[in-house]
């Protein structure tokens, strides 16, 4: 760059003088650390995730651990699977979106087609955020003290879904109002010039414009939920048969079998642990890719 | 549904159901014959039809719910919490012992508090500058066909559920950095943060431990964040500093990082409210103590959120659970308090949005 040849070298020195050496090792340093940093991240990621593999991915390989529950065997005994915990994991993730979504799209279409700049439409915003920061075990204590201490129910798989709401309902608010945002003002005043009602505009024009995306956070958020493990220790349980019923009795979920099993310090214990680790991690996955699917599936097709 | 009858009928009656003042000349004489007089009293009144009036309330209705729900968080935890601490005979902001026995309640959390704190500040200066440079990379230095999965990829640490970090630091990243922990004690040992602390090195149940892993978990928060802001530097100033010689570190430095300066302090402080409340992995990797905390990074302890977790099972007598409700009741305030600031941080922004 900075070499000219013979032929358009310049009569005069050029104006613009060589970046000097300090500066360019500065520059230098500077896009080195910023690759190490990327790095550093990296590392961690696939550190952990080989650790996963490597150590569980052996035992979900057996069709039994797909089918079967732990319940007859003892914590010496290897067999059995981890059916009973995906049961648990995707009942209460599901209880929890089946509450939490619903709101959570109204809340976002009141803040972004009701409520504009009115006062509660701030305090919701605040609220939404300060909910999102909510940490695990504070939601868990909360529904402890409203629904087993106050309402005095039994801790039961539903009350891990009503925790799993407080945590679910920031995130969803926070995509679905982001794509509804982004949903062109002329579709709306196309709709109230054909005199459609505003409620209807919203249910049959806005939503379905921006329903792709809502359909992706929503797997996400299921998919972050199931991974929380707080809740499920306050709030239920665990038991090594299958529970098919979220309002009594024990309910294994992924997380929970996984804290249980690594108190059994032998190997059956840690084949139990790890498999489950890389089961939660496939479940996770698996919704990830299906958010991503439903979305194209359900894409308005523009163009 | 019956409105959408209404609407079908071509012309049948005045358009805009919301804000728009209704033009009532010409379609005032159209719309009387399907109409019953009945209903409206002027005819220069828009139709308020059920439907818009249950949506709206039903919209109205969720916004308030989750308002409520956040005081009610706050009222029920202190509720559950204040027998428990008119019972308690330690002083529970300033005593350092924990004893949850419903018959001899005496509680403190201050070396809960300090444990949480002094782990996710360990964690928070760890995470900080990775995280600025993750952002400047992903924005400003890796090729541009690869920056979207490589953000891809720093996002699948946010999806990794905590239990597996908690497993993966205590039973590969503790041996790993034993070498690491060890050295640090034995050469700068005379420091307070590196004395020997109450947790065994060789097997690295320690903050030191805890927090790198920490470390790990913020990463994609704060990225995530100040990647966003980042993206968002005016163009005009980044082709102004290039126009003027500006190298591709000074364009950072004299343009996106003043630019996004709030939102990553903004980011980092939603990331330190995320390490704060932080329990399964900490529950995992840090050994429970009897010592209180000596400000020493190779100490052991329970964070508010471990101890808890640690206790759920306990939780069969409603004195006991209070204290730790008490406990909770803090952790809540002290994240509350953390996220707001986050967000005041960034209030006013508009060049944000």
């Amino acid at each position: 760059m900075s070499t000219a040849t013979d032929l358009d070298r310049p009569a005069a020195a050029p104006a613009f003088q060589q970046v000097s050496t300090n500066r360019k090792t500065r520059n230098r340093i500077a896009t080195g650390l910023v690759w190490t940093a990327f790095t550093a991240a990296l590392l961690p990621l696939v550190w952990l995730l080989i650790t996963v593999l490597a150590r569980g991915f052996e035992y979900v390989l057996t069709a039994d651990w797909w089918q079967k529950s732990f319940a007859g065997l003892t914590s010496r005994q290897f067999g059995g699977g981890v059916y009973h915990a995906i049961v648990g994991t995707l009942l209460q993730g599901l209880i929890c979106a089946i509450i939490a979504v619903p709101i959570a799209i109204l809340v976002a279409i009141y803040l972004v087609e009701y409520g504009k700049n009115s006062r509660l439409a701030s305090a919701v915003t605040f609220t939404v955020d300060i909910l999102s920061g909510v940490p695990s075990i504070v939601a868990a204590l909360f529904i402890y003290a409203l629904w087993v201490t106050t309402l005095g129910m039994p801790r039961s798989a539903f009350a891990v879904s009503l925790a799993l709401v407080l945590l679910m309902i920031p995130v969803v608010v926070r995509t679905t109002e982001e794509l509804l945002k982004i949903v062109p003002d002329e579709l709306r005043e196309a709709a109230y010039a054909l005199g459609i009602p505003k409620w209807k505009t919203i249910v049959k024009i806005v939503i379905p414009t921006a329903l792709s995306g809502i359909i992706t956070g929503i797997s996400l958020a299921i998919a972050r939920v199931m991974g929380e493990t707080a809740p499920v220790l306050i709030l239920v349980g665990y038991n090594s048969f299958i529970n098919y019923d979220p309002f009594a009795g024990s309910m294994a979920s992924l997380p929970l079998l996984m804290n249980s099993e690594r108190l059994t310090t032998n190997d059956v214990g840690e084949a139990r642990v790890w498999g489950a680790a890389v089961t939660l991690i496939l479940i996770i996955t698996l919704f990830n890719l299906l958010g991503s699917l439903i979305s194209r599936a359900t894409s308005l097709k523009t163009k | 549904m019956s409105d959408f009858a209404k609407v079908e009928r071509p012309a049948a009656r005045e358009t805009g159901s919301r804000g728009a003042p209704p033009n009532t000349a010409p379609e005032g004489t159209i719309t009387t014959p399907p109409q019953k007089p009945g209903g409206a009293p002027g005819p220069a009144k828009v139709p308020t039809r059920p439907g818009d009036r249950i949506f709206k309330a039903m919209t109205v209705g969720s916004g308030v719910t989750i308002v409520v729900m956040i005081v009610l968080i706050g009222v029920f935890l202190l509720i559950q919490a204040i027998p428990s601490l008119a019972d308690n005979e330690s002083n529970f902001l300033f005593s350092r012992d924990w004893n949850a026995d419903p018959a001899a309640l005496a509680f403190g959390v201050l070396d809960l508090l300090l444990v949480t704190v002094f782990s996710s500040i360990f964690a928070l200066l760890i995470a900080m500058p990775v995280s600025l440079g993750i952002a400047l990379f992903l924005t400003q230095y890796a090729p541009k066909r690869l920056a979207k999965p490589f953000g891809y990829l720093v996002d699948l640490l946010a999806a990794v559920p905590s239990i597996i970090y908690g497993l993966w630091g205590l039973y590969e990243l503790a041996p790993a950095l034993r070498p690491i922990s060890t050295w640090l004690n034995d050469t700068l040992g005379f420091i307070p943060i590196f004395a020997t602390g109450s947790s065994n090195l060789a097997i690295g149940q320690t903050i030191f431990t805890a927090g790198i892993v920490l470390a790990v978990m913020l990463l994609p928060i704060i990225t995530a964040i100040s990647r966003e802001v980042f993206d968002r530097t005016p163009s005009m100033h980044i082709e102004g500093a290039l126009a003027l010689g500006a190298t591709k570190w000074e364009v950072v430095k004299t343009t996106v990082l003043p630019f996004g300066r709030a939102g990553y302090m903004s980011a980092s402080m939603l990331g330190l409210g995320r390490a704060l409340g932080e329990t399964i992995a900490l529950l995992i990797i840090l050994a429970s103590t009897t010592q209180t905390f000596s400000f020493s990074l190779f100490d052991g302890g329970d964070t508010i959120a471990s101890k808890i977790a640690r206790a759920a099972s306990e939780f069969n007598d409603p004195k006991g659970a209070g204290a730790y409700i008490a406990a909770g009741l803090v952790l809540f305030v002290l994240t509350f308090v953390v996220n707001a600031f986050a967000r005041w941080i960034i209030a006013g922004h508009k060049e944000y949005e």
